[in-house]
């Protein structure tokens, strides 16, 4: 049992000839061979949903197409086939967890095959923290089902109905007759494949052995000898480097370009298919001097600028819903009120690795490599553009460097592909950090505007619109309250999309915001206020076990001190972060001296790889809380490189704690999202604790100076 | 020209002065060096031209002519990898791990100098190292162990 994890999925050994699309349950042996396998079809995956996925996910256009499945093979290997991808959220550490408890295996057994189109089954995508919600049960039961299989394969070779057999290392043992067989040699000429019963008996969470540890990243040494190839590193026998014309400003035409000079370079080709303009060379170098050696002329329409952003969201949001009357007559008539606006501005993912693609086409076959969280999505965007039957199109995501949303798109991957068509070779692009900054899309700006209002003590009104960040982690977590929340659509000037708990960092920084403040205007703590507040249990949970550990209640050392806390939920996961920061007497600046984070996200699969994704999340938040602000003007993003549009490094990194709480009893949620969210009104309420000032913008210290209050 | 790295000459064509970062990933196929922003701002790229860990983007190739270039690639000696990988890979510190190279990259030199480093010192050397991912308190408490241990013995 010493198959190793990637093996077939590192570059140049094809396992099929040609691509498949995916493979159907009638074709499964023609391509597998012999074996044993169990498969889980998509409307297992959503009924198994230990929550109730409030998005599209749920429309799914064959709800009896594959999911995912596990294979045994005659020599034993253990292979899980999953369309789910690898960006650094270490999903192939954990889901080999799940699967190697369930087969009494060691983890670095489990050969998992993702992100393949030719291979895997269809996926939506890597996002929405819903691998380990919706595909880690699953492939646990599957697993058990391959462990159930097994047994009555080894009742029937043995003809015994004892049901003493026991598995252990990749073997079923008798202990009465003192009899063992391997897995290869149990499923030797066999062809068996079952769909998963999910009534199946999976190990109990207190019992596992695998799951449940801090298990090391699976493959981690190739990763740190520099062996492993991201997209970005990969070579294709003969192939060539990519570039593309970028336009000057948001929004420019085209209007006349000479490709002369470039065209003279010996091996550039230049490519023109009406707007698009590429170039070929067969090193990155030359490539980056035919592209500048292009003269274009282009006509720029009138761009918004970043001074008018919020006043535009506003203006060209969908007409507001009516607000209820009771929800009105509670504020009218309510002891305190408050009536507040929030800007959020855009901030950019910065993945470290920018976006990388290889395409390759072979007698009418295409084959691309590409650092996205949406292989299918790709696989279906080629075969439009490029009018392809499914199975003649391949799509590969090797382990890519990252993505926090900003990756479900691949226009690199249809750049390399167009250019592959046209110049006859393997064509790799990898995107600039300026590009990567320019033309890839932003978290939403946003503008929220809360009215609120408490009476007796109690929170009594709340109403909340969101123009364009999201709705996402709009729902009010306190109890009591008439409720009005609505998501205004408007139009986005800059491109928008995806990102790391979307919305959810800026409505809960309105939300914690107000909260905290209607919480001191009542002159109550707000710790207690919150307690008192809160339905879910499991969110007074993390608020408590996050305070215990701040302790909250002692004294601070110096009156430039602030104490303040957050907490909310997000996509399953509960969270609370306590910090303490300092403003620095003379130069006002903030010093962020203590962060503490409790979360919760049901029961852990793997200590270790959570604790990383809170910190990251926390950390990473901390950028889009304090400073990360995507700046433009007159059309063009004029802090498009590291220099300038400054991400956390270590010196930002404040002391921190993570508590993790493990809730055995409870299924798992994903993690690399909800935790973000506290960091920023845990931020904003500890500045006002220690000086007065109520900051009511994202991010809120660019120059990192607290404003004067007086 | 002729390049040493990781103690092996390389011919190198130098039209159009290419960035040594160009040479190591184009022409010698050594892509643990990574691309990160261009400019030396994020530290993906640093290799050590002799024994200083400099931004291979900003660097160009003409300018380490008779100096000794090491890249991850040439860290790890006689099959045992270098101390800072090995503590980096114990402690499971990455997520991505695509910032990994020039993060172990730029620890091995400081260690080098600096074997005892404290925190803050470890901090002030790797500052000029961006992890998206935000891994930093897990490397730092990682090459804490490996400076304590130096300053034990």
């Amino acid at each position: 049992m010493k198959s190793k994890a990637n093996k077939k999925q590192s570059l140049g050994i094809n396992i099929f000839k040609q691509s498949v699309g995916s493979i159907s349950r009638r074709s499964f042996f023609k391509y597998m061979g012999t074996g044993i396998a169990t498969y889980i079809v998509w409307s297992d995956v959503f009924v198994a949903s230990a929550l109730q996925v409030n998005e599209k996910q749920l429309k799914f256009p064959d709800q009896d197409l594959i999911s995912s499945w596990i294979h045994i093979s005659p020599a034993g290997d253990i292979t899980v086939f999953t369309g789910k991808v690898e960006i650094g959220q270490n999903i192939r550490t954990s889901l080999s967890q799940v699967v190697a408890e369930e087969l009494f295996v060691a983890p670095g057994a489990i050969n998992m095959i993702m992100g393949d189109t030719g291979l895997t089954p269809y996926d939506r995508g890597t996002y929405g923290s819903l691998t380990t919600l919706q595909i880690s049960p699953i492939l646990r039961k599957a697993a058990a089902n391959l462990r159930e299989i097994l047994v009555e394969e080894a009742q029937k070779t043995w003809k015994i109905e004892a049901s003493n057999l026991f598995l252990r290392d990749g073997m079923v043992i008798d202990p009465m007759a003192n009899k063992m067989l391997g897995y290869g040699d149990l499923v030797k000429g066999k062809q068996l494949l079952r769909k998963v019963n999910k009534n199946v008996k999976t190990i109990a969470p207190k019992e596992w052995k695998v799951a449940g540890h801090s298990i090391p990243k699976i493959n981690g040494k190739d990763f740190i000898t520099g062996k492993h190839r991201y997209v970005s590193d990969m070579v294709l026998p003969g192939m060539v480097f990519g570039r593309v014309l970028r336009p000057p400003a948001y929004g420019a035409k085209l209007l006349d370009a000479d490709t002369s000079q470039a065209e003279k370079i010996p091996g550039v080709n230049v490519v023109r298919e009406g707007d698009f303009i590429g170039v070929t060379a067969a090193d990155t170098l030359t490539v980056a001097i035919a592209l500048a050696s292009i003269e274009s002329s282009w006509d720029r329409s009138t761009p918004m600028q970043r001074s008018e952003l919020f006043k535009h969201l506003v203006d060209t949001a969908a007409e507001k819903k009516t607000v209820s009357e009771a929800v009105g007559q509670a504020f009218e008539r309510a002891d305190i009120k408050v009536d507040k606006s929030f800007e959020i501005d855009y901030i950019a993912h910065v993945p470290l690795e920018t976006r990388a693609g290889l395409a390759s086409w072979k007698n009418g076959h295409l084959e691309v490599w590409a650092g996205t969280q949406r292989p299918f999505g790709l696989h279906e965007e080629l075969q439009k553009i490029f009018d392809l039957p499914v199975d003649s199109i391949r799509v590969y995501v090797p382990d890519t460097g990252s993505g926090y949303g900003g990756k479900q798109t691949s226009e690199v991957g249809v750049e390399a592909a167009r250019l592959s068509k046209h110049v006859g070779k393997p064509v790799k692009i990898c995107w600039t950090r300026e590009e990567e900054f320019k033309w890839a899309y932003f978290r939403p700006a946003g503008v929220i505007q809360v009215r609120a209002s408490l009476t007796n003590g109690k929170i009594s009104s709340w109403e909340l619109h969101n123009y364009n960040s999201g709705s996402a982690g709009i729902d009010f977590p306190y109890s009591g309250a008439k409720e009005h929340l609505e998501f205004h659509r408007s139009s986005s000037p800059l491109r928008q999309g995806s990102y790391r708990a979307l919305s959810s960092t800026a409505n809960v920084f309105a939300m914690e915001s107000i909260v905290n403040d209607l919480a001191i205007g009542s002159g109550e703590d707000p710790l207690q206020f919150r307690l008192r507040h809160l339905e879910n249990p499991r969110l007074t949970a993390v608020v408590k076990a996050a305070a215990q550990a701040f302790d909250w209640e002692r004294q601070k050392s110096q009156d430039n001190i602030g104490y303040g806390m957050a907490c909310g939920t997000v996509k399953g996961g509960f969270v609370a972060t306590f910090v303490e920061i300092e403003v620095e007497r003379k130069t006002r600046k903030l010093i962020v001296r203590d962060v503490v984070t409790a979360f919760e996200c049901g029961v852990i699969i793997n200590p270790r790889h959570l604790e990383s994704q809170v910190t990251g999340c926390v950390l990473q938040g901390l950028g889009g809380a304090l400073f990360e602000a995507v700046d433009f003007k007159d059309g063009n993003l004029t802090n498009a490189s590291l220099t300038s549009y400054r991400v956390p490094r270590f010196k930002d990194a404040p002391k921190m704690r993570v508590i993790l709480l493990n809730r055995e009893d409870l299924p798992s949620s994903g993690a690399g999202e909800a935790p973000i969210v506290c960091i920023a009104p845990a931020l904003r309420n500890a500045i006002h604790n220690a000086s007065g000032v109520k900051l009511y913008k994202l991010p809120m210290l660019p120059s990192g100076i607290v404003p004067d209050n007086t | 020209m002729k390049v040493s790295v990781n103690n092996k000459e390389y011919s190198v064509e130098v039209t159009n002065n290419p960035s040594l970062l160009e040479v190591l990933r184009d022409q010698f196929d050594l892509t643990g060096t990574k691309y990160g922003c261009g400019e030396g701002a994020c530290g993906a790229c640093k290799v050590l031209v002799n024994g200083i860990p400099t931004p291979a983007c900003i660097t160009p190739v003409t300018s380490v002519s008779g100096k000794k270039v090491v890249t991850i690639e040439g860290l790890a000696e006689n099959g045992e990898l270098h101390p800072v990988q090995k503590v980096l890979l114990e402690e499971d510190v990455f997520q991505c791990s695509y910032c990994a190279s020039g993060m172990i990259i730029t620890a091995a030199a400081l260690l080098k100098q600096q074997p005892t480093a404290n925190v803050q010192e470890l901090i002030d050397g790797l500052n000029g190292n961006i992890c998206r991912c935000c891994t930093y308190p897990a490397i730092i408490n990682a090459l804490k162990k490996l400076s304590q241990k130096e300053g034990e013995k």
